[in-house]
């Protein structure tokens, strides 16, 4: 069976998968045994699924493990814990931005991302990086307002 | 052809296959007892017992002092666990933080009903309060027996029974320690004082908040076991299609993968999750063709010549056609709401292990555990008593979405191939099948006489029946499994009537005999719509009147709590009392305007009001809602911040359902199947939003999870109104729709 390494959280990682198109959310889900990155539509369109490759909010489910290859993954586990959690990770727990959360990986990634580009962003600036993250319990308010406190932490 | 005898076991997976990665997650020893204990059988050893009126089935003391409460009721994302802990340790003199709650697991939570229609506390939470209660006063008498002191002198304070006058205590797990009470709840047991609560009405942060956004909590879709098959069901291109032939070999280069065919009902279950997602894929069949829809586009037309099962009276006060005759003025209008999707956004999940003893378990997202057990071991010819089903969090379901459906799929695919087996749903099973709310037209008619007074008021509905019965499972009916055929969608014939003065109001229900589309409970179930029109319909008589909208209403109003939620929304949104249209909507090339809507929900619960204001452009259609203020009365509050994230929750997503959504279906089957699709509100539509908390401490709680919702659609197309001069009255508001009003 083909093997793919990567970086994923730091870590040197292998997985063995039969199909090259598998994307890399199946691997990261499955024989990874990650929880973060959520199936949510399997088509690119929702975000549940994201992670930062290169540091780049990608979606996860429709990036083929062969392309994941040589890169360097990083997962919400990756940003930080409960314990020791990432600004943005804080900030999300702080303000309480999640209902049901299964959307919450995505959005916080792809918050992750966009502060990294811009690190203090406006609330307009917010609304548009985050655009392409559905939420369907409508958190919508506490999740600009966190990424809006996680810029100024 | 196959069938599930002839199944191969050639490929027959090895279990326990490096692929198949057990998740250990990080919970509590109480937690555990609910979720990780796989494969207690369904009718071992539990001691407590399974009723909701006895205190031992709703709550367990330990020797650690820490407590467990057991229910029913789940928190699909609402923060109800943490509320339930609050009202809990309110009475128990606890923390919250040492209350953990098993929910929906049916071997160990006694059946509170189903979480639904804003239930969770209400119901859930008062029951289990009182059974906190009758436990704090069986504390106090033991604490009085060995602290040798009376117990009219004693408090439970910190998880300790305590002289009031100060002295050592002792713990309450010391004193009870897993033992059992044995005593029945009394309703009657006496509650804290609304001037002592130390938990209820406190903003305490939810415990599930620092993992969900850390990937540590566990949810359905993360859950596995040892030797689980990964399975996923090909559902027919048609809905009542049926399955003629399966060519095996267009799945044959896929790894440790097998054919699962019973009757129509198609799957593939697999070692590895991917390898079962391209096998669904790749897999060729034949089928029927079956047109038998009526298409979504004119669905209205349909709902009402549609064939009738009987006329339901819903309010009749005097004589309203009566009065209508003799009235000064008459006005009327049709409202229309279409099909809806819970649209998760996470696709339903489910793993089933059936034992060839009969056994089963199975683990869900439902939100009515109890009820699902019944119904799919009477369906799957399973021994109820040995069956066991287990709540595990999922997406937000916002009511009945996929789950009672992947529930049966993943059961009778693990009853057929022997092994436990986890189905999720991909988007199109999850957007096509999950059942639907349903559409409803409205006639709405209302005289006034000559000072302006509502003498008569009619409003007829159009909506599905709801005949008796459980929901139909796909899974059985694809595999010709005889079941019940119900297609109840929750009351959705509440507040059909204005909740203003009116003389004469008679409102009548016409119950369709037939739904074109699988129908269940969907957030609210028929209320966003009949308060759609209701309040759509009184801004209408508020222009014929030629009266400002908030001072239309107030008049004929005279609950104080309705009138406070409506003063004090119109005062933070600094309304500018006015008729519509709005003289000065033009700003640039957008028409801006401002409305308001107002409802108690189901007539005797929540007072909701909500002011919005909109900018319209005219040239596209688009409506951008600018800002939203709602002023919300439930009562006592438990949990302030949870109650907010609730109505906001509300508002956001019954946006969403006006401005977007709208189930779409030719003849043969649904084609709103992904979010391009069936597009839901983004980032960049989102208001700011001003939500007014009115707690009453003296006043009985009433469930959040619904009520905002309702006034939604009404206050955006009323504000619409004002800005435009055009009244919308068919939902979703869409560009296309918008600007067709706009430019007929």
């Amino acid at each position: 069976m083909p093997r793919f390494t990567f970086r994923l959280n730091g870590r040197a990682v292998a997985v063995d998968s039969w199909d090259p198109a598998q994307p890399l959310l199946y691997a990261l889900r499955g024989p990874l045994a990650l929880h973060g990155p959520k199936f949510g539509c399997g088509l690119g369109q929702c975000g549940a699924c994201t992670v930062l490759v290169d540091k780049t909010a990608t979606r996860s489910c429709t990036l083929p493990v062969s392309v994941a290859a040589g890169r360097d993954i990083t997962t919400l586990e990756g940003l930080g814990t409960p314990e020791k959690p990432d600004p943005v990770q804080a900030a999300f727990i702080a303000e309480q931005a999640a209902q049901c959360g299964y959307c919450t990986n995505g959005m916080i990634v792809a918050a992750k991302a966009l502060l990294l580009r811009t690190p203090k962003p406006t609330l307009e600036q917010i609304k548009q990086g985050l655009a392409g993250n559905l939420c369907r319990c409508g958190t919508h308010t506490r999740i600009l307002r966190a990424v809006m406190r996680a810029s100024q932490a | 052809m196959q069938t599930p005898a002839s199944i191969s076991r050639r490929d027959l997976l090895k279990a326990g296959g490096a692929l198949v990665v057990s998740f250990a997650f990080a919970v509590g020893p109480r937690r555990s007892e609910g979720r990780g204990a796989a494969q207690t059988p369904a009718s071992s050893n539990n001691a407590r017992p399974l009723d909701p009126g006895e205190v031992d089935g709703l709550l367990a003391i330990h020797a650690d002092g820490s407590v467990t409460l057991y229910t029913s009721k789940v928190d699909v994302g609402t923060g109800m666990r943490m509320a339930l802990a609050q009202m809990a340790a309110e009475e128990l003199g606890v923390a919250p933080a040492r209350i953990s709650v098993v929910e929906g697991d049916t071997s160990l939570c006694p059946d509170q009903g189903g979480t639904g229609g804003s239930t969770g506390l209400t119901r859930g939470g008062t029951e289990i309060r009182a059974a906190a209660a009758t436990a704090r006063r069986a504390l106090l008498a033991l604490g009085a027996a060995e602290l040798n002191r009376p117990a009219a002198g004693l408090t439970i304070t910190d998880g300790e029974v305590r002289p009031l006058a100060g002295g050592p205590g002792i713990g309450i797990g010391t004193l009870i320690g897993d033992r059992r009470f044995a005593l029945k709840v009394d309703s009657m047991a006496p509650l804290t004082p609304a001037a002592r609560h130390t938990s209820i009405g406190k903003p305490l942060l939810r415990p599930d908040v620092p993992d969900k956004c850390t990937g540590r909590h566990m949810y359905i879709q993360d859950f596995t076991l040892p030797g689980m098959l990964h399975g996923r069901v090909i559902r027919p291109p048609a809905i009542g299609a049926t399955l003629i032939s399966v060519d095996e070999s267009s799945i044959r280069g896929i790894p440790d993968t097998r054919l699962v065919r019973v009757e129509s009902f198609l799957a593939v279950v697999a070692k590895d999750e991917w390898a079962a997602v391209r096998a669904a894929t790749a897999l060729k069949a034949t089928w029927t063709n079956w047109e038998g829809l009526p298409g979504h586009q004119g669905l209205d037309r349909y709902s009402r010549m549609a064939a009738l099962d009987r006329d339901q009276s819903i309010v009749n006060r005097g004589d309203a056609p009566a009065a209508m005759r003799g009235a000064a003025k008459t006005l009327s209008a049709t409202y229309f709401w279409p099909f809806q999707s819970h649209a998760s956004l996470g696709p339903s999940c489910a793993v089933a292990d059936v034992r060839a003893d009969g056994s089963a378990t199975v683990w869900s997202a439902s939100q009515g555990t109890h009820g699902l057990r019944t119904n799919l071991a009477r369906v799957f010819g399973l021994p109820p008593d040995k069956m066991r089903v287990i709540f595990l969090d999922g997406s937000g379901s916002y009511g009945t979405n996929g789950t009672d459906h992947v529930a049966a799929d993943a059961l009778l695919l693990s009853k057929t191939v022997g092994q436990p087996v986890r189905v999720q749903w991909m988007r199109h099973d999850e957007h096509g099948w999950d059942p639907k709310g349903p559409q409803q037209l409205l006639d709405v008619r209302a005289g006034l006489d000559a000072a302006g007074r509502i003498v008569a008021w009619e409003t007829e509905m159009w909506v599905p029946n709801a005949a008796p019965g459980s929901r139909a499972l796909l899974a059985a009916d694809a595999a010709r499994i005889p079941q019940e055929h119900g297609t109840g969608s929750g009351a959705i014939t509440q507040n059909g009537e204005p909740p203003y003065d009116a003389d004469n109001i008679r409102v009548v229900a016409h119950l369709i005999k037939e739904t074109p589309l699988q129908l269940s409970n969907l957030r609210a179930p028929g209320k966003i719509a009949n308060v759609f029109a209701v309040e759509g319909f009184t801004d209408e008589l508020a222009v014929a009147a030629g009266v400002d909208p908030v001072e239309f209403r107030m008049k004929r109003l005279t609950d104080p709590r309705a009138i406070e939620a409506i003063s004090r929304t119109a005062s933070a949104f600094r309304w500018e009392t006015r008729t519509s249209p709005n003289p000065r909507a033009r700003q640039g090339n957008l028409l801006v305007g401002r409305g308001i809507a107002y409802m108690r929900y189901k007539q005797n619960e929540n007072y909701v009001a909500m002011a919005m204001e909109v900018a319209v452009d005219p040239a596209s259609g688009n409506i951008q809602v600018r800002r939203v203020t709602c002023a919300h009365d439930c009562g006592l509050i438990v949990n302030p911040d949870g109650l907010r994230n609730q109505v906001e929750g509300c508002i956001v997503q019954t946006l969403s359902r006006t401005l977007h959504e709208e189930v779409t279906f030719d003849r043969s089957r649904v084609t709103s199947v992904d979010w391009a699709s069936y597009p839901i509100l983004r980032f960049p539509e989102v208001p700011a939003i001003d939500v007014i908390l009115i707690n009453r401490p003296d006043q009985p709680l009433l469930g959040a999870g619904e009520a905002a919702t309702a006034p939604v659609a009404a206050a955006v197309a009323n504000a619409v109104f004002d800005a435009t001069g055009v009244r919308l009255r068919t939902a979703p508001f869409t560009p296309e729709r918008v600007k067709a009003a706009l430019h007929p």
